[in-house]
């Protein structure tokens, strides 16, 4: 490698957040407690300038640089983008939340940034090596994150469980990707394409390796078998935390799953596409059964998130740019949709109080409508009921499915969703029939609730024209699978 | 024989003898010691085999970091040698038995011909002042650069979080500030009270009382 032929330019954002975040860790700790606004502002500041050198630095065409373990591509700035606004969002929502419960600490805000970073690396990596660091450095931050709350046991518990079911999928990950290297002889996800598709590599080691890799990245995006940490790491984390794992990780780890699936292991499709169905079917039926079941609003939604991840699963089993991109659209539109309800539940709760269960939603429209309202958009997107986002997310992904002679697929997903309708309504009708139990008024922020209020309000927007996003979807998906 | 075989049994001549009195070492501190020895020796191994960047590591980080360490535990706790003991050479026979095996299993695998033991060459000779170190660090800050930065992140991360998880401020905490303990003068602590002297007057009264009663 020359100096010369190192271009730092695609890693421009990273390297900005990290010398921000630096700033951030060292500046805090002269920061007053009363004073730690500026901590909130400058990490505000910092995704500000990250997006805006994204977009700035944007190119229709995919660069690899420093040796090939860093690629950025349309894919890339297109998810990067959203992740920046999502964790924007995120501190918005969470802000009062944290606030009340006494975390609005430094370390909130760095640890946030750390996973922001990590999932930039998993979004942008083109080798094995510094895919497994991203996820890693993700997973590290969010584990943490959880912890921060030591005062409840649930919160240590939820983090305890994570980081021990996160370690093991770690563990099956690496193990795949080992036997991936003894049969193409790189980790460079190009390479590694390229061994495969010249027949050279072993391909009993490479189905072997394959198997161990899907069971690790379904354990990462929850899908069932491997999805007992999602309800109780939902459930038992404060639902700040909640909203943080339930978002832009989400976005990152569907990016980490094209990498590697498609871009590295993209020859082997006939292989992970019968795997992926077993994810899809099982995650969509377990997910949206056990929901029914549920009175704990976090829990019901972790096992939506399940079913939705199910969902996600279709337009990769399509195995071709369509199903990608439709993919795509719909892990964007989900994390915008649970960014609200989660933002919903977080402007409910205050000091001393959780708005965590069925019963604490009772009446909220006689409460107050507007809230109600949003709620409704969200749950709505959530079911896929037209006109919102959510219905031309499931529609895209099944469309996909259908235009691959998958129909049976397509028939079992309309099913599941139909069924998966049945507990989004009931917490509708809660809100909107019930009597109202609780009469403390409802205090959010000024700049939460117009946030909120928007959020909510785009899902309808990108419902009624959901055109623009699914083409840049498209395009991004086809200028950056192309070369590689 | 070339000198190098012979320095290679004579250090796995001491490998295998400290290994064995790791576990039959009746005192904890000489088993870590052994176990030191254990370390030290295999590596020489690796100097043998030209790769003196993990001969060195092993020496710094097994014998330097953690055995001082091992040692530390073992010399703090008040460890009860006869109850570990117990049941040693109960189990003597299976662990016996159990590395026998592996022995044996080795020997099959180095002797097979299917393993082709000849096929795998000694590697091109180095020049000998190629520097095992040197070329790590060119791959390391060259190729791997993004992920060795990237692990740097993460090992600050584990900094920032070990840190904001444990470390808590608590309001009925009575820690000491040395710098105002030195910076004491007699002033503020003691305070000189002049006491007149007072005759007891109550007293005598209600002594004198008690007699009337």
């Amino acid at each position: 490698m020359n100096w010369a032929d190192l271009n730092l330019m695609p890693a421009l954002p990273e390297m900005f957040l990290l010398g921000a975040l630096s700033v951030i860790l060292i500046l805090d700790l002269f920061i007053s407690d009363a004073k730690r606004g500026i901590t909130y502002a400058l990490s505000l500041l910092t995704l500000l300038v990250c997006a805006v050198t994204q977009v700035s630095t944007f190119e229709p065409f995919a660069t690899v640089t420093l040796s090939g373990m860093f690629v950025d591509d349309p894919l890339s700035d297109i998810v990067k983008v959203a992740m920046y606004g999502v964790t924007a969002l995120v501190l918005v929502y969470t802000r009062q939340y944290v606030k009340d419960r006494g975390l609005f600490k430094g370390e909130y805000f760095t640890l946030t940034l750390f996973a922001l970073l990590g999932m930039n690396l998993m979004v942008s990596a083109s080798n094995f090596v510094s895919l497994y660091m991203g996820l890693e450095l993700l997973s590290l931050s969010l584990y943490s994150l959880i912890a921060l709350q030591r005062e409840s046991g649930r919160a240590i518990e939820a983090a305890m469980k994570y980081f021990v079911l996160g370690a093991l999928a770690s563990g099956l990950l690496l193990y795949g990707v080992s036997m991936v290297y003894g049969a193409t002889g790189s980790l460079e996800l190009a390479k590694v394409a390229q061994a495969i598709a010249s027949g050279s590599a072993n391909q009993t080691l490479l189905v072997f390796g394959l198997v161990f890799i899907v069971a690790g990245l379904a354990f990462k995006l929850g899908a069932v078998p491997f999805h007992m940490w999602v309800p109780d790491v939902y459930q038992g984390s404060s639902t700040a935390m909640t909203l943080m794992i339930g978002a832009a990780p989400k976005l990152a780890a569907f990016v980490f799953v094209i990498r590697i699936l498609v871009q590295g292991l993209g020859e082997m499709v006939a292989d992970w596409q019968g795997m992926l169905v077993i994810l899809a079917v099982l995650s969509m039926a377990i997910g949206n059964l056990t929901a029914i079941a549920q009175t704990n609003l976090k829990r019901m939604l972790a096992y939506s998130t399940i079913s939705h991840m199910g969902f996600l699963l279709l337009g990769l089993i399509a195995g071709n740019a369509e199903g990608y991109s439709a993919a795509l659209f719909y892990v964007i539109v989900y994390v915008l949709t649970s960014l609200a309800g989660f933002g919903i539940l977080l402007g409910l709760s205050r000091a001393g109080f959780e708005c965590e269960t069925l019963d604490d939603l009772k009446g909220l429209n006689g409460r107050n409508s507007w809230y109600a309202l949003l709620m409704l958009l969200a749950l709505f997107s959530m079911a896929g009921i037209p006109p919102l986002a959510g219905f031309y997310a499931k529609f895209a992904v099944i469309q996909a499915i259908v235009n691959v002679n998958l129909l049976w697929l397509a028939i079992v997903a309309v099913l599941m969703s139909l069924i998966g309708a049945f507990y989004y309504l009931r917490a509708v009708k809660v809100m909107y029939f019930d009597d109202v139990q609780d009469h403390s008024p409802i205090t959010m922020s000024g700049d939460m609730k117009l946030v909120l209020s928007l959020n909510a309000v785009a899902l309808l927007v990108l419902g009624a024209m959901p055109e623009r996003l699914i083409a840049m979807c498209v395009e991004a998906m086809k200028q950056s699978l192309v070369v590689l | 024989m070339s000198f190098q075989a012979v320095v290679f049994y004579v250090l796995s001549l001491i490998l295998i003898v400290a290994a064995f009195r790791v576990v039959t070492a009746k005192n904890p501190v000489h088993a870590a010691l052994y176990l030191v020895l254990a370390f030290f020796t295999a590596s020489g191994h690796w100097l043998l085999l030209q790769a003196e960047f993990l001969a060195i590591a092993l020496v710094l980080v097994y014998v330097g970091a953690v055995m001082v360490l091992f040692l530390f535990v073992v010399m703090m706790l008040d460890i009860n040698i006869e109850k570990l003991r117990e049941g040693f050479w109960q189990n003597f026979p299976l662990a016996g038995t159990v590395a026998l095996v592996m022995v044996a299993e080795m020997l099959l695998i180095l002797s097979s011909p299917e393993a082709n033991l000849a096929g795998f060459q000694a590697g091109p000779a180095v020049a000998a002042d190629a520097s095992n170190v040197r070329e790590l660090g060119r791959q390391l800050y060259t190729v791997y650069l993004l992920p060795f930065e990237a692990a740097a992140v993460v090992l600050l991360v584990a900094m920032v979080a070990a840190i904001g998880i444990t470390m808590r401020k608590r309001a009925d905490s009575k820690y000491i500030n040395p710098a105002e303990q030195v910076r004491v003068r007699r002033n503020d602590r003691v305070r000189v009270v002049q006491v007149q002297a007072v005759k007891p007057e109550v007293d005598t009264a209600s002594d004198t009382n008690e007699q009337q009663a």
